[in-house]
């Protein structure tokens, strides 16, 4: 396998595309198809030809034409040699002149003399073509074969990359230590297929379960990459330009000359090929270089088809996939622009997608399926001069304005989409007209119901984090008016509120759930199936909380959540299930089920016990495990399910027949595990008692004298008498004598 | 398990022993005082002064009439164990590290430090047991100095005249008291220090701790290491639990050893250790700095710890400890 990217071998590419060399025939064409004539008519042909050449935009002389004769007959052969200038222009002669009509009679046939050669040199016998053996590839998404239907995670730390399963304590084990070197850092892309290793020659992708090399990149130096959400594209980025050196491979999959200068490119993963490069320095304004650039930096619409990029204050640029061409050969110019998100796609959206390329694909007219919603995306502009700030809507590719907000006394506004993409919230950061304090408002879309009705929440604090339940109708927020917020110091611990917020279906607005006062928790992590959630505090050298949260306490069965939460008490299902510390945590991350939680400390923030640990969904800790120089870890994502809705209302239905399979299961490993310990522990028991006998043998004789005398003092311990005696002890006896 | 606190010292424990009977426990310290202590309640049933440094070692023997010390003003000193007297003092050219009775209680072993150019020294008295213990032999029985390491503990085995020792480098070894040669050695027994070495009740075998965070079981006549426990923190002592297949092994970084960390309190416990599967089974809490010394009655009813805090924390254990069976039901030799 190779290991490294200098070991890839190339051979194959470059033999593909190898220079030809130039054989000094290349600015000589054959030109066939002329008339044949006698000596008497040269001159008047030749000076003919010369003309019908420069009318077409190439001048010939009459000395470059060469006309070879047929001596026994006295004709001329019908054809003749044009020798031009150089190469460019022979190369246009033959496009121009190729099938031109000379006259009625004759029509012109123009070759390249070389290739008159090559042809002629042929081997007229045909030679099937190998066809080349069909090797199969392995299948990318074998893990999710696992028969114990375990998850993946990837840790990195020092120099090692090692890839686990994790299941029961049992089934815990490692999957792959890979020998991978010399590289930045890993990635999953997101539905799991693959794992990226960003190495100095560009990005490495390995898959399948043999881990083999199945993709590479060649971007020299590259420091970041970002997939497109159905993992057909790649991003990478650098921070330095792009230079493409003196005799640097050629070909789809490499950078050209015309890249250079670029830092961010854009490539296809399954056939390796170079899209298009860009670069992030915009040419006119220096200021925009000096902030923090924004990362993903291309942004790509749910279902890969467009990837758009703003450039700030001025326009949003579309590309369509896989062109690359700018949508509708124009950006979208907005004054002031400052961010903007795609929509993400619901799994209804995904559905009705799927159902309209069927039906495009089989012509059918199937008027009735519902069209699948269009893409969107919501981008904002800040206040200028006499124009309030702006949040607008925009359906794509129509271009068509759906919804539009005003705002006033912005500062700052972060858009986030529910995943599902059926709400939307702008959290505005908002200040008072002497713009000495912050405060928040967060507005509202519905963006499923007509007109895309805009709810506000007002609130006084600061909003730190902003968190929507996955496929919720609830979010969770982390707002805080500690003083020391904005200035943040070593040893500060900002204290913070978390609030739960959901939607109230009778009236139609987010209402407050609960509030959970006075915490250090900044971070909200949802699980990726909601209803549970941990608050965490990270990056704090002095507090490192984590408390493991449960929305839907009173419902027995999630699946019929639906319409009874009005019944219940507003709020009350939400409790606490457990809290735990991790020391110095940095990072927090649910496995994809929504079973596990894992939390890290990287080496790469500090190095306090760094390593990573993992927790049930109710606190209590799987395994933890403290390694120095640990970096990374990272659980593989899966791809969703391929199941139907009908099919998931089933499988939950028949929870309990599922269940008793894996309980049996369950109950037979433990078993199988104790059996073993037991046997285990049964010769440890022995071998102990086997060693005291021989060890007593020895030292006494066989049974020996010794026994009597311990089993004198046993006795005399056993037969205990309670023995009351009271000690009067005259220490010291003074006599005084009292004078009066 | 509720503790009883005995607060005596001023300054760190150093040693705690149990008399045989298990009554009384005998503490010393830094503070150049030894007590004695009820041990089913924890009253002090006085002290023995007249050290003048610290008390680095002490034991008592088997009748619990004599009570010797050693300590770090060069001293070694017997005492009537119901006065309180001294009875008579040996003195030394250096501090006296660790002294120990013989099974028959006719002698002691005693080592000293190596300093100030003189060489440690293993002494043996031979104890007058006649009359009040006044009248002893002022020069040692037998006094010879090991070779290579110097010795930190030591204890009689069972074969007459023969010692184990634990050494500064990890050895473990067995001498001839008389002839002065270390006629069995362990040289990798430990990778530290070796800080504890306590006998079992038939001195057939012994468990030893060491700085290297490892505490291990030794037969003492051919010093097979038998078992091995591995902690996560220097270990300052470890003990071995009568009745019950249990070890106790206590322990801790100093202060100012290292940063702080999330385990920090977890290093101040006794950790109960099972003594066969070598697995670890509990902990006790308490105190604010390393354990230096644990000790365990002999009928294995309750167990003392004492620790740089200055604290002893007497331990009787509940039915549940008795009844408790962490790994199933077994029955292993004592």
């Amino acid at each position: 396998m190779a290991a490294t990217a200098d070991d890839i071998d190339y051979s194959d590419i470059e033999e593909k595309y190898q220079v030809q060399y130039d054989d000094g025939f290349d600015n000589m064409l054959v030109v066939d198809g002329v008339p044949v004539i006698d000596k008497s008519k040269l001159e008047k042909l030749v000076a003919r030809i010369c003309k019908e050449f420069s009318r077409k935009g190439v001048s010939i002389k009459p000395e470059d034409v060469y006309m070879p004769w047929n001596d026994s007959t006295g004709k001329s052969q019908g054809f003749i040699f044009v020798e031009f200038r150089n190469v460019d222009d022979a190369n246009l002669a033959l496009a121009a002149m190729h099938n031109h009509p000379f006259d009625a009679k004759h029509q012109f046939k123009v070759n390249r003399f070389t290739d008159i050669e090559r042809y002629a040199n042929l081997d007229e016998t045909y030679i099937e073509p190998e066809t080349e053996e069909y090797a199969p590839r392995e299948h990318l998404r074998a893990w999710l074969a696992d028969p114990q239907g375990r998850d993946q995670y990837v840790t990195y730390r020092g120099e090692d990359v090692e890839i686990y399963w994790h299941g029961k304590p049992s089934q815990s084990e490692l999957a792959m230590k890979p020998d991978w070197k010399d590289f930045l850092y890993v990635a999953w892309s997101p539905l799991g297929t693959y794992i990226a290793t960003l190495h100095r020659q560009g990005v490495r992708l390995w898959g399948g379960s043999s881990w083999k090399p199945q993709q590479r990149f060649a971007h020299p130096l590259v420091k970041l990459i970002d997939f497109s959400p159905c993992e057909q594209y790649l991003v990478t980025w650098s921070n330095e330009a792009i230079v493409v050196p003196e005799g640097a491979p050629q070909g789809p999959q490499y950078l050209s000359p015309d890249d250079e200068g670029n830092n961010i490119a854009v490539w296809d993963i399954k056939s390796g090929d170079l899209l298009r490069t860009f670069s992030t320095v915009s040419e006119n304004d220096s200021t925009a270089a000096k902030k923090q650039m924004q990362w993903p930096a291309l942004k790509w619409s749910p279902d890969d088809k467009y990837v758009a990029r703003v450039t700030a204050g001025q326009m949003i640029s579309v590309h369509e996939l896989p062109s690359m061409y700018l949508h509708g050969k124009k950006s979208l110019k907005i004054e002031g622009v400052v961010d903007f998100e795609w929509c993400p796609q619901g799994d209804r959206d995904r559905e009705d997608a799927e159902k309209d390329a069927l039906t495009s694909t089989n012509g059918a007219a199937a008027k009735a399926v519902k069209k699948a919603r269009e893409n969107m995306l919501v981008y904002w502009t800040p206040e200028v001069a006499n124009q309030p700030a702006r949040v607008t809507l925009l359906g794509f590719p129509s271009r068509a304005i759906l919804r539009q907000k005003n705002l006033f006394n912005v500062t700052e506004c972060k858009l986030y989409w529910q995943n599902q993409g059926d709400f939307l919230c702008v959290k505005v950061d908002r200040h008072t007209k002497t713009k000495k304090s912050i405060f928040c408002n967060l507005e509202i879309f519905r963006v499923r119901e007509k007109d895309y009705p805009v709810e506000v929440v007002e609130l006084k604090d600061t909003v730190t984090d902003f968190s929507w339940e996955p496929k919720g109708e609830r979010f969770a927020i982390v707002s805080s008016n500690d003083p020391n917020l904005g200035n943040p110091g070593p040893g500060i611990t900002i204290k913070t509120d978390v609030s739960f917020y959901q939607l109230e279906h009778g009236k139609n607005d987010f209402k407050l759930l609960r509030t959970l006062p006075s915490r250090t928790s900044n971070a909200i992590r949802w699980s990726p199936r909601g209803r549970h959630v941990v608050l965490a505090t990270v990056g704090s050298s002095s507090k490192s909380e984590l408390e493991f949260w449960d929305l839907d306490f009173n419902v027995e069965d999630a699946g019929r959540r639906e319409g009874q939460v009005s019944k219940e008490e507003w709020g009350s299902g939400i409790q606490l299930l457990g809290t735990a510390d991790h020391y110095a945590l940095t990072d927090v991350e649910w496995d994809p089920s929504g079973r596990y939680l894992a939390t890290s400390a990287s080496s790469w923030t500090h190095t306090l016990e760094n390593g990573y640990a993992i927790w049930d969904f109710r606190g209590q800790e799987i395994t933890k495990q403290i390694q120095d120089r640990f970096k990374q870890f990272i659980w593989r994502p899966r791809p969703r399910t391929l199941l139907t809705k009908d099919q998931q209302r089933q499988v939950r239905k028949n929870l309990r027949e599922y269940s008793r399979t894996f309980d049996e299961d369950d109950a037979a490993e433990e078993s199988n595990v104790s059996a073993e310990l037991v046997a285990l522990r049964k010769r440890l028991v022995d071998e102990w008692n086997a060693w005291r006998m021989r060890s007593k043998a020895e030292f006494f004789g066989d049974g020996g004298q010794r026994a009597g005398k311990e089993g004198k003092t046993h006795s005399e311990t056993e037969e205990k008498e309670e023995i009351e005696v009271w000690i009067d002890e005259v220490i010291d006896q003074v006599e005084e004598e009292v004078v009066e | 398990m509720r503790p009883i606190l005995l607060q005596g010292h001023e300054r760190p424990l150093t040693q705690l022993k149990f008399n045989t009977a298990g009554d009384l426990l005998f503490s010393c310290s830094k503070d150049h005082v030894i007590n004695a202590w009820y041990s089913h309640n924890g009253e002090r049933l006085g002290t023995y002064d007249g050290n003048n440094g610290t008390v680095w070692t002490v034991d008592v023997d088997s009748e619990s009439r004599f009570l010797v010390s050693g300590s770090a003003d060069n001293t070694l000193r017997l005492w009537n164990v119901a006065s309180g007297k001294c009875l008579y003092t040996w003195e030394f050219p250096t501090a006296v590290r660790r002294v120990a009775f013989n099974e028959d209680n006719s002698k002691i072993v005693c080592i000293t430090e190596q300093r100030m150019g003189y060489q440690c020294a293993i002494r043996v008295f031979e104890i007058n047991r006649e009359a009040d213990g006044t009248t002893q032999s002022e020069e040692p029985l037998y006094l010879f100095n090991p070779i290579g390491s110097k010795a930190t503990v030591c204890a009689f085995t069972l074969t007459p005249n023969v010692i184990i020792t634990g050494h500064e480098s990890g050895k473990v070894a067995l001498f001839n008291v008389e002839t002065g040669q270390e006629f069995e050695s362990n040289e990798r027994a430990h990778g530290a220090r070796v800080t504890d070495l306590q006998l079992s009740s038939d001195r057939t075998y012994c468990i030893t701790s060491s700085e290297d965070k490892i505490a291990r079981i030794h037969d003492t006549k051919t010093l097979m290491v038998i078992k091995t426990y591995t902690t996560e923190t220097t270990l300052n002592s470890a003990a071995l639990a009568p009745t019950q297949p249990y070890v106790l092994l206590g322990g801790g970084q100093p202060p100012g050893m290292g940063t702080r960390t999330s385990a920090q309190n977890a290093e101040f416990k006794t950790r109960f250790w099972h003594k066969v599967y070598e697995e670890e089974v509990g902990r006790v809490k308490g105190h604010f700095g390393p354990i230096n010394t644990i000790a365990v009655h002999p009928a294995g009813t309750c167990f003392a710890s004492g620790g740089e805090d200055g604290f002893i924390r007497l331990h009787h254990f509940d039915d549940s400890y008795f009844k408790a069976q962490p790994f199933g039901a077994i029955e292993a030799e004592d």
